[in-house]
Formats: C-alpha cells, sequence, structure tokens
C-alpha cells in the first residue's frame, strides 16, 4: 500500500516536471527582471535539482505540508480539505443511489426470472453500462435540466442561500441543523452528477446481484422457506439475499474508486465545486503543487477504499474468519 | 443447441446494427470533403442558431442546423468523426501493444517480471484515469499525438491485467508442458503457443478500447485540451453545446447521439467478438 503510494508520488512529480511550460513565466508581470525570476524560483525550490525537489517535496507531505498553490496562493492542503467534502458527499450519495437502484433492479429481475420483465432488466443494465458516466451527465442536462427543467444542473448550492455551516460537509451538516430547505437545493443540485455517476454502477450491481440471487434461489434452504409459505419477495429479502450480497459487495468497493475517478469530468460537467473540478483548473493552470496534491489525495482515498474492502471481506466472509 | 442458435440469432442484428453504423461513421469521416454538405469552419452570423430541418426556420443544406457560429452542424460532426476514429484506432493499437505485451510476459514467465509490472499496474490504477488523461496532455502539450499517447499511456493496464490472467492459465495447461518436452524454448513457446490462445481477448479488448479511446478524446476536447480549437471535435462541439443549451439544444443533442451510437456500437462488437471466439460460450 506505501510502495503503491509511493509509486504514485513519484510519477506525478515525474510527469509534471518534464512539462514544457513555465508556472513561473505565468506568474510574473511582463517586464520582470531575471534577478526578480530568480528569486521566484528559489522561492518556489525550482532552483535545485530534481530528486532534491521530489525529496523536500516529499518530506513536507509527510508532515502534511503540501506546498502553495502557485494560481490561488493559498495553502494546498487547505484548499484540498476546503473541496474534498463536496466530492465525498457527491461520491456516497452516487453509491447509494446505485446500491439502490441496481439492488431493486436485481431482485425485482429475481424475483420475475424468466419474463419479460428480467429481459427488460437485462437490456436496460446492459445500456446502462456501456455509456460511461461523461454521457449519461449529458443526457441527463437534456432529459431533466432542459427538456423537463425539474432538476440544478450547475453549481453545488444556490448562491442566494445563507449557509451557517462550520463544516464542508454541507449536505451532513444541513440534516443535522435540520435545514432542510438547504438540503433539498443542495439534493436537487446533487440528483444529477450523483445519477450520472450511478447508473453504470448500479448495472453491474444489477447484473451480479441478480446472477448470485438466482443460484441462491435453487438452494434446499429457500425451498424450505418457499413450502413454508413465504411469498417469493420474502424469500429473496429474508433468506437468499444475505448469501447472496458476499461477490456484489466486494466489487461494489472496487468499483467505488471507480466511481470516484468519474466524479473529476462529472464535478466539471455540472459545474460542482468538487475537487475534480478543481483539479482541471489546477492542470490548465500549469498549478504543479495544487495538481500534485490532489492526485495524491485521490490515490490515497483509493488505496484506503481498497484496503476497507479486503478488511470487509475478510469479515463477512465466513471462511475466511479463522484464516 | 437450440439455445446456442437462439443466442446467435439474437446477437446477429445488433451485430449488424453496431458494425453498421460504425461503417457509415467511417466512411463518412474518411470522405468528409465529399459527404459534408457545407465547410465546417466556415461561420455566417446570418445562419445562427438555426434549428434541424424539421423545425420551422431551418435553412436547406443545413440538415441538423447550426451553432452560435451559424457553422453547419452535421458538417462538423462528419469532420469530428476524423480525430475520433484516428484517436480511436491509433491509441486502442498503442495500448493494446504495450499491455498484451507486458501482460504476456507478466503471467507466461511469471516471478520477478511479474511482481515488477503487477506493482506497476497497482500504482497505474489508484490514478483517477480521466485526472491522469488531462494532466498528461497538458504536459504533453495539446495536439493529435499526445492525445494519443497520453491514452495509450493510461489504458495499457486493461489489456495487461486481462492478458495476464490468460497466459497464466493458459501456462499452466498440459499442451505447455508438451510444448518444452518437445524443446520449445520459452519465448518460442510464449509466442507460438501462449499468444494464439489470448488473441481472442487481445481482439476483443480492442474495440472495448476504441469505444473508450472515443470517449477520453470527447472529454479531452470538451476541457479544451485536445487538439488545436479550429478543427471540430466531438467533445468540442459538445462544450458548445453545453454553453448554448437553453438557446440552441441540437448543438449538443446530435454530437451526443453521436457518441452514444459509436461507444455502444464498440462495446456491441466487442462482446459479439468474445462470444464468437470462446469456446465455453460458444
Amino acid at each position: 500500500m506505501l510502495i503503491t503510494l509511493f509509486g504514485v508520488a513519484v510519477v506525478v512529480f515525474v510527469v509534471i516536471r518534464v512539462a514544457p511550460g513555465d508556472p513561473i513565466a505565468m506568474m510574473l508581470p511582463p517586464g520582470a527582471t531575471d534577478a526578480d525570476i530568480a528569486r521566484l524560483r528559489g522561492l518556489y525550490g525550482l532552483d535545485k535539482t530534481i530528486v532534491q525537489q521530489f525529496f523536500i517535496w516529499l518530506s513536507g507531505v509527510l508532515q502534511g505540508n503540501f506546498g502553495t498553490s502557485i494560481s490561488l496562493r493559498q495553502d494546498v492542503l487547505g484548499l484540498v480539505f476546503n473541496r474534498l467534502p463536496a466530492t465525498l458527499e457527491l461520491a456516497v450519495t452516487a453509491l447509494l443511489m446505485a446500491v439502490a437502484i441496481g439492488g431493486t433492479a436485481a431482485i425485482l429481475g429475481a424475483r420475475e426470472r424468466g419474463t419479460a420483465v428480467e429481459a427488460g432488466i437485462d437490456i436496460a443494465s446492459g445500456t446502462a453500462l456501456s455509456i460511461p458516466d461523461f454521457l449519461w451527465g449529458l443526457v441527463l442536462i437534456l432529459l431533466f435540466g432542459v427538456l423537463i427543467p425539474v432538476f440544478d444542473i450547475s453549481g453545488r448550492v444556490s448562491p442566494q442561500l445563507d449557509l451557517p455551516f462550520v463544516t464542508q460537509f454541507y449536505l451532513f451538516e444541513s440534516i443535522l441543523r435540520l435545514r432542510f430547505d438547504v438540503t433539498r437545493d443542495l439534493m436537487s443540485h446533487m440528483v444529477l452528477p450523483a445519477l450520472a455517476l450511478a447508473l453504470p454502477l448500479a448495472a453491474i450491481i444489477s447484473q451480479l446481484l441478480k446472477m448470485s440471487l438466482k443460484e441462491v434461489i435453487t438452494l434446499d434452504y429457500v425451498t424450505l422457506a418457499r413450502v413454508k409459505g413465504f411469498s417469493e419477495t420474502q424469500v429473496i429479502l429474508r433468506e437468499a439475499l444475505k448469501n447472496a450480497a458476499l461477490p456484489t459487495l466486494t466489487l461494489v468497493g472496487v468499483q467505488f474508486t471507480f466511481l470516484i475517478g468519474g466524479t473529476v469530468i462529472v464535478e466539471r460537467l455540472f459545474s460542482y465545486e468538487g475537487l475534480g473540478n478543481m483539479a482541471i483548473d489546477a492542470v490548465i493552470n500549469r498549478d504543479l503543487p495544487l495538481i500534485q496534491g490532489i492526485v495524491l489525495v485521490f490515490a490515497l482515498l483509493f488505496v484506503l477504499i481498497n484496503l476497507s474492502v479486503d478488511m470487509m471481506y475478510a469479515l463477512l466472509n465466513p471462511r475466511l474468519r479463522h484464516g | 443447441m437450440d439455445e446456442g442458435r437462439a443466442r446467435r440469432r439474437g446477437v446477429s442484428p445488433r451485430l449488424w446494427l453496431a458494425g453498421g453504423w460504425l461503417l457509415i461513421a467511417l466512411l463518412a469521416a474518411i470522405f468528409a470533403p465529399l459527404v459534408a454538405p457545407q465547410d465546417p469552419l466556415a461561420q455566417d452570423l446570418m445562419l445562427e442558431r438555426l434549428p434541424p430541418f424539421w423545425i420551422d426556420g431551418a435553412e436547406p443544406g443545413y440538415w441538423l442546423g447550426t451553432d452560435s457560429l451559424g457553422r453547419d452542424l452535421l458538417s462538423r460532426l462528419i469532420f469530428g468523426g476524423r480525430i475520433a476514429f484516428i484517436v480511436a484506432f491509433a491509441a486502442a493499437f498503442a495500448a493494446c501493444l504495450v499491455g498484451s505485451t507486458l501482460g504476456l510476459i507478466a503471467g507466461y514467465f511469471g516471478g520477478w517480471a511479474d511482481r515488477i509490472i503487477s506493482r506497476i499496474v497497482d500504482v497505474w490504477m489508484a490514478f483517477p484515469p480521466v485526472l491522469f488523461a488531462i494532466l498528461l496532455v497538458a504536459v504533453l502539450g495539446t495536439g493529435l499525438s499526445s492525445v494519443i499517447l497520453a491514452i495509450a499511456i493510461i489504458d495499457w493496464t486493461r489489456f495487461c491485467r486481462v492478458i495476464r490472467a490468460e497466459a497464466m492459465g493458459q501456462s499452466r495447461m498440459d499442451y505447455i508442458e508438451n510444448a518444452r518436452i518437445a524443446g520449445y524454448g520459452r519465448i518460442g513457446i510464449m509466442l507460438r503457443e501462449v499468444l494464439p490462445n489470448v488473441v481472442p481477448s487481445i481482439v476483443a479488448l480492442l474495440s472495448l478500447e476504441m469505444g473508450i479511446a472515443v470517449i477520453v478524446e470527447a472529454i479531452l476536447s470538451f476541457v479544451n485540451l485536445s487538439i488545436s480549437t479550429d478543427d471540430p471535435t466531438w467533445g468540442g462541439i459538445i462544450a458548445e453545446g453545453r454553453l448554448s443549451i437553453h438557446q440552441a439544444w441540437w448543438v449538443l443533442v446530435f454530437p451526443l447521439i453521436t457518441l452514444i451510437l459509436t461507444v455502444l456500437s464498440f462495446s456491441q462488437f466487442g462482446e459479439a467478438l468474445k462470444a464468437r471466439f470462446d469456446p465455453v460460450l460458444r
């Protein structure tokens, strides 16, 4: 895990340092002297060798110092932490939507197995899976932002609302403070980008969970429940689901990292003020410290999710429990 | 037997539709100067935001309408297809070459070669791919070759992971042992025995990757980091459409439909190829 993170740090650093553009040149007003340039280069540590720069940066990172953003002239870590909550709220909302949609489709498909309903679910999930989040975002903008304008298609929250919040977790805090007017406004902004991220994952969940449900449904203990007089829906929900869910659960964990990767462009598409949107600005502005910080935070997030999936799998799988 | 036949009958029309769309789009792109009704770059402020042909106010010769600068949308889509297909083919082949080679080596030789390659793949997978692509293009500079290179640098892992697993499975089979007893060298076995058996997977992945490359190119041109801004690209048209969505929805709708059809076709094509080659599914 640490080796992976170190690898990411090295790759980002190398990629950025071979960039032909000079960030210092972009910061200076026309007519700056060579001495000005040299002083500024010294200030940002750009006058040392690449290896020196890497280790200076890395030791700073390990102490929580990610450097100063060149374009925004603020502490990188502060900027990242300011935006990260918005991205996390979006990603978690999308994950919940994916589980709800995919789970419902799987249960319905397993109950109606062999019918036109199941065939319809198969076609829908096949389509949802083949179209990436970027295109779903555009489709949703057209459908529910323009054709039937029921949701907001840009921003995170309406600017006229006053937000007396202490954290950047607006959605979470608005619920805690019972400010449901803000919650509604936040959700109206978040529904479409979250749905765009959720649909491909929902398709995967529905396909895999339906397959495992259909296997479990044929087992003896499920037949017994049916004989006892439970309805088919009850049989699936009470008996089959908990044994069929494990393979899906591990897959969801891995796919969640892909979903987070998707926030970068989906946030851009919906002008949602999250980490991904800031990352694209940072790349366009050639803001090296900010790019490094953001990419590293994303990588850390990915590694942590994979780690917790492994741990969850070990916890939930009875065969690995004593291993 | 009956089921197999039914399945093949079920796949066929989809395969034909997918192949048909790709062929039409590809031919239109190749012969763009002959097919396109207008000059894709010609601006005419008298013709700005003309609607598509079935709506009142449309102008003959501008079938899908015009954008906010009065440029013909259909012609821009046709010319945009050139960039899309060049990127799709070049990036997918480059990613395939690098990824399949490394995957074959890792899967067949195992040991430390496998450990190093798998570790690099792990590092690569910890990057958000879209951010990585944008970062690479920003570093390499915009332009067609940068876009192709960036996609290949990011997506070789898709090939590497699948081919590694398949080569690993193949190298445990009896026929590999027989080839070794027959006196073939390790590289000879890898190229002559293992490679032909993983080709079906490579071909299917290649088709999928072309669809992905089309999307990545569209995303890059959407954030204005693809090729030079003059040549029309599907992502660039979408970016314009996103801005004028309330005044001219068609500027967003038609490139979106084009992209969706193209991506769906590539993935259907890939799945059909996989089903055709895979002895278990067949």
